[in-house]
């Protein structure tokens, strides 16, 4: 079981409070596990994403085990302790202001 | 008794405003869709319980959302919008080839007979249309092919925000972009014609080009579907020919910069501007909130200020951000970048704001109830 935490607007989206738990089938990476929690949200697809591309959207970053994972390889292992379910995978919204 | 339903989409979410038909008492709900933008919502003439809401955020993309409880639940469809084939480029602000890139859907527009057909307009610009409630979603690729290696972006994006419906020729399409200009089908989007003939624009290298032009809204009132009006980036026109041609019509305005028009539900004749002071200041002249009629169908123009602020008002009404209602005495409806929501029950005579301190207003639009 794999813990991932989304940001407010994507948790509100997909219509769930708290944390994500995702099983993974196989080696857990940053592709099976979106793959996983769109297939789970049908709603997440292209807010994380983008259609066609599946590159993840430039406003969005991925933490694991505390490190910026954002431009690993997406079909890299995760980190132990997250595919353990002990360390939350975290999806997370750039701050990176706006217009206000 | 009949009523209405207010639309506002603003910069932070939505709101859905109701009065009965008397629009004294007004119901604010929301905000819908929190912290999002919405730059459009609207409801089908088909059914006024099914609406469509564009949602959008530079962090999570283009979200769809349908309600079909008069926007009292809502749910999301689909976000999908795929240019046809190899996208092309259009160019950019420096004139050099740009590659089309979807960024969001500025412009809902559903069937006048279908509450599952919906027309959507992109920026970058592009018409896509759904047949099935917005679960999937195709584009009309002709479009983009008339001469869409000239278009180009206005300081705002480029963006297809005007989508006109004629119901007399269901195969007739009036659409707008800016900064592109207005083009016409006749076959349901197959083919598409340039229709900026007599318009005048002095900031693009060729001031008469056939495309190229800022339009920045198009009304028409259903009646006479021949006739539209436009509001120009600079410049009050009218066509009386279907878009064929276009004339001049900003008479006394005191600025013809300005962003929406709308025309009287049951006054062809009589059109509604809101005139900004420039294209380098986006807000009404000497700080007077003013919004200006014609009962001519242009050149004589009043200018309509009772309940509206006459002194240092800095906001701006944006190019979808009014509308009118059906009722007998025609309502008029404008949104502001203040967060304000004026009405006036009479036609303009009188103004009141049913909303205030809403985050910055970026769509209008009204249902008539029965």
């Amino acid at each position: 079981m794999i813990r991932v935490v989304l940001p407010f607007h994507l948790r509100t989206l997909a219509k769930v409070e708290g944390e994500v738990h995702l099983d993974v089938a196989g080696t857990a990476t940053q592709r099976s596990l979106l793959e996983a929690l769109e297939a789970r949200f049908p709603v997440l697809r292209g807010a994380i994403r983008e259609h066609g591309s599946l590159q993840r959207r430039p406003l969005l970053r991925f933490f694991a085990c505390a490190e910026d994972v954002s431009f690993d390889d997406p079909d890299a292992p995760l980190p132990d302790a997250v595919a353990r379910g002990e360390e939350p995978f975290f999806i997370v919204g750039a701050v990176s202001g706006g217009q206000e | 008794m009949s009523g209405v339903r207010v639309l506002v989409g603003t910069r932070k979410g939505a709101f859905i405003l109701t009065a009965d038909g008397q629009r004294k008492q007004w119901r604010i709900d929301g905000p819908f869709f929190g912290g999002w933008e919405i730059y459009h919502l609207k409801g089908s003439p088909a059914d006024p319980n099914r609406l469509y809401a564009s949602q959008s955020s530079g962090w999570f993309g283009q979200m769809i959302q349908r309600s079909d409880d008069g926007g009292q639940t809502w749910n999301p469809v689909d976000n999908q919008f795929t240019y046809e084939g190899t996208p092309g480029a259009h160019l950019w602000y420096d004139g050099t080839p740009h590659p089309w890139e979807f960024k969001r859907i500025w412009h809902l527009e559903p069937s006048l007979t279908d509450a599952d057909t919906v027309y959507a307009g992109a920026e970058d610009a592009a018409l896509f249309r759904s047949s099935d409630g917005g679960k999937s979603w195709q584009e009309l690729p002709a479009l983009r092919s008339v001469q869409g290696e000239k278009w180009a972006p206005g300081a705002g994006g480029m963006g297809l925000h005007t989508i006109l419906l004629d119901s007399a020729k269901p195969q007739r399409l009036f659409i707008a972009i800016s900064s592109a200009g207005a083009f016409r089908t006749d076959d349901g989007g197959q083919s598409w014609k340039p229709i900026n003939k007599g318009l005048h624009s002095e900031y693009i290298p060729d001031p008469t080009a056939e495309v190229g032009h800022c339009v920045h809204r198009i009304a028409m009132h259903p009646s006479r579907p021949n006739t539209l009006f436009m509001q120009k980036h600079w410049d009050v026109m009218r066509s009386d020919d279907a878009g064929d041609s276009w004339r001049e019509v900003s008479g006394n305005l005191p600025t013809d910069f300005g962003f929406p028009i709308e025309v009287h539900a049951h006054e062809p004749e009589t059109i509604y501007v809101v005139p900004i002071k420039s294209d380098a200041e986006h807000y009404p002249p000497d700080g007077k909130l003013r919004v200006y009629r014609s009962r001519t169908g242009g050149n004589d123009w009043e200018a309509l200020t009772a309940g509206l602020p006459q002194a240092h008002c800095y906001v701006n009404v944006l190019r979808d951000a009014m509308a009118v209602d059906q009722l007998d005495e025609c309502g008029v409806y404008f949104g502001t970048t203040g967060g304000q929501v004026y009405a006036s029950a009479d036609g303009g005579d009188h103004w009141e704001a049913i909303a205030e301190h809403l985050p910055a207003v970026v769509a209008v639009e009204v249902q008539t109830l029965p």
